[in-house]
């Protein structure tokens, strides 16, 4: 759509546009709005090549010398070098035992001798990687592109099952009233009077670990805010006039639910999940930090962080900073674009 | 309001009803039968079941239920697996250092949080509103965990201006002045910005009300509309959500009592976790949960207290 003719078609033609095409227009207009909605359009790309191999495939691959320095960072980079080689002051002559003297010389002799045998082709280590490299010498900017993916794939399907499951429930709790309600209610209410930290870490102590049982625990305890307001819209739509013409035409209550009133309130599921997205995101980061979340070959910005501490006191920053930004730049985004989002569908502001 | 409260509470039996259904669901049939891990290395058909005995793993699940259920009942949650005492005196002992930090924390942030949400309220969409909001937005991109890994970093490590980590077990008071200022600051760097956004969203609509132009109409002085008149209606929104939050305080803070090795409830849920101490894990969900309905209850009561207006259903 041109911005050209932004005000005269909306002047001739107000009743044809959908509140999608206008919301999208008011998106445009937003400037905060859409720049993070192409930030956050890049991280799905991100997670997306990162999923399908075509990047950062090789991070677990030890290719750099462990903990170098980022290479723009070269003061840091000597004065590590130079630190890490303290015992140079304690070179003297070593004393050692006459073969004589020595009970295992004998099997030296031989060790010494089959060395060669079993001597392994290392690949040369390299110093220059754009973000050094972690303790076992794995490039940090991988890794971190990585934990990029992991997030993505863990918040964005989270975001999808929980919107999905409140919505089902809500529907079916708001749309039929009554007994189901009842039930629905209870259920919700069971899962709302225990707090989310400690829901989740219930499931995960009996789940285990990896992306599966991740998606699946963030989505149980993160339905229900989707739930309350799904429920609260059926309810109001499901006496409106175009939901009785549905009846009148023979729609079942099926239909009625999900092919008429579920697009009306569309948009407010896109909000949601945009706010959940952010949100479980940073469960994950907390969960994979405590070494609940992802699997131990699996790698997330959590478990990222979870190796800070210990480099922070020998002076490995890179890391840190490496999920600071990766991080920060995703949730400002997000959280930007659901504001955004918000102002631009939410059909009251005009 | 008498019957309201006495209907609240005979609701809250059929939830906690469920919430022990949940809690038995997760733990006993999807955790698994744990005596393999309690039997440990001498693995023996006897000692099986014995254990199994016990726990009463070897009677049908619904009979399983019931006993959970008394357990609940008599407040009684049976021995630890890990560290072979009573739970609910493990618990007990957890609950002093969890306040400690907590309690302290919530009353410095809501002196700290208040003032500065009433300030960029009453400057809507000036420069100063417009600054800390971009503020709160970037802190609050920065995961909680990077507060609390560099501010240990460096104001205890580097600067050595706080202990890094540690507690007295014998004086709740000494280490309430010695281990608990840096948690504090943390803490109070990881809240500040949500809470400050949270409550100028509140002290915001208040000034749009009619009664704020009114007000002004008739006179009164900025200081008088805003601290008699806008403060005192939108603190009530501002003391439900504190009251609904005061189960929280139980759980604690948990990452900040990991890092700072606080031996409180939130330590304690982590360490049970990790060891898959199921008893431990059951009891602090069914604690929370009990407390949250009860604290969701006295925010109802609270609330219509407060502001006479409320109907409550």
């Amino acid at each position: 759509m041109p911005t050209s003719n932004v005000a005269s078609s909306a002047a001739t033609e107000p009743a044809s546009r959908s509140l999608w095409s206008l919301g999208w227009q008011r998106l445009k207009r937003d400037r905060v709005g859409y720049v993070s909605l192409w930030v956050v359009v890049f991280f799905m790309v991100l997670g997306a090549a990162v999923w399908s191999g075509l990047l950062a495939r090789g991070w677990d691959q030890e290719v750099g010398n462990p903990n170098t320095a980022p290479m723009w960072a070269a003061q840091e980079k000597l004065q590590h070098t130079g630190t890490s080689d303290g015992m140079e002051g304690a070179t003297g002559p070593i004393i050692r035992l006459t073969p004589a003297e020595d009970p295992i010389a004998d099997m030296l002799a031989a060790a010494e001798h089959n060395k060669s045998k079993y001597q392994t082709m290392e690949a040369p280590k390299t110093d220059a990687l754009i973000l050094g490299s972690d303790q076992r010498g794995r490039s940090v900017f991988e890794k971190v592109l990585q934990g990029t993916g992991t997030s993505m794939l863990v918040g964005i399907f989270g975001a999808l099952l929980s919107v999905a499951l409140g919505t089902v429930l809500g529907a079916f709790a708001g749309y039929f009233g009554g007994k189901t309600d009842d039930f629905l209610m209870w259920f919700y209410s069971v899962f709302t009077s225990v707090p989310d930290m400690l829901l989740l870490l219930a499931f995960a102590a009996v789940a285990g670990r990896g992306f599966t049982t991740l998606i699946l625990v963030l989505s149980f305890t993160s339905w229900t805010g989707v739930f309350r307001l799904v429920r609260a819209e059926y309810m109001k739509q499901r006496s409106r006039e175009y939901v009785q013409a549905a009846d009148a035409i023979g729609a079942s209550h099926l239909s009625r639910m999900f092919v008429h009133i579920l697009p009306n309130i569309s948009h407010l599921l896109l909000v949601q999940f945009s706010l959940l997205l952010v949100g479980l995101i940073k469960y994950e980061v907390i969960l994979s930090f405590l070494g609940f979340g992802v699997g131990v070959k699996q790698v997330s910005w959590g478990s990222i962080l979870g190796e800070v501490p210990t480099e922070l006191m020998q002076g490995y920053w890179w890391q840190l900073l490496g999920v600071v930004i990766m991080m920060s730049t995703l949730v400002t985004a997000v959280s930007m674009l659901t504001d955004a989002l918000r102002d631009a569908l939410d059909p009251k502001v005009k | 309001m008498l019957g309201y409260i006495i209907r609240r509470l005979w609701q809250m039996i059929p939830t906690l009803f469920g919430v022990m259904l949940l809690v038995f669901v997760v733990f006993n049939w999807v955790g698994g039968d744990p005596s393999y891990i309690l039997a440990g290395k001498r693995l023996s058909p006897d000692a099986l079941a014995a254990i199994r005995a016990q726990l009463g793993l070897d009677q049908s699940l619904p009979a399983q239920f019931w006993l959970f259920v008394k357990q609940v009942a008599h407040l009684d949650f049976g021995l630890s697996w890990s560290l072979q005492q009573p739970v609910t005196r493990i618990l007990a002992e957890r609950i002093g250092p969890s306040l400690t930090l907590t309690g302290t924390l919530l009353v410095v942030e809501l002196c700290a949080a208040l003032p500065i949400a009433v300030l960029v309220a009453y400057y809507r969409a000036k420069l100063i509103d417009r600054v800390v909001t971009i503020v709160c937005t970037v802190a609050m991109s920065v995961s909680s965990l990077v507060y609390i890994i560099v501010g240990q970093y460096v104001l205890a490590y580097q600067a050595d201006w706080f202990p890094v980590q540690g507690w007295y077990d014998d004086s709740l008071l000494h280490s309430w002045l010695v281990f608990v200022p840096l948690p504090l600051i943390l803490g109070l760097a990881v809240s500040l910005a949500p809470d400050v956004r949270f409550y100028r969203s509140f002290v915001v609509e208040e000034l749009q009300q009619d009664y704020v132009r009114t007000a002004r109409a008739k006179g009164l002085s900025e200081r008088v509309v805003l601290f008699k008149h806008v403060l005192r209606n939108a603190l009530i929104p501002v003391v439900t959500t504190v009251a609904s939050s005061l189960p929280f305080l139980v759980l604690g803070s948990m990452l900040l009592e990991r890092f700072f090795g606080i031996p409180g409830m939130g330590n304690e849920l982590l360490a049970a976790v990790d060891k898959s101490d199921f008893p431990i894990i059951k009891a602090i969900t069914i604690t929370i949960a009990v407390a949250t309905m009860v604290f969701n209850l006295l925010a109802d009561v609270l609330y219509k207290w407060i502001d006479p207006r409320v109907e409550l259903k």
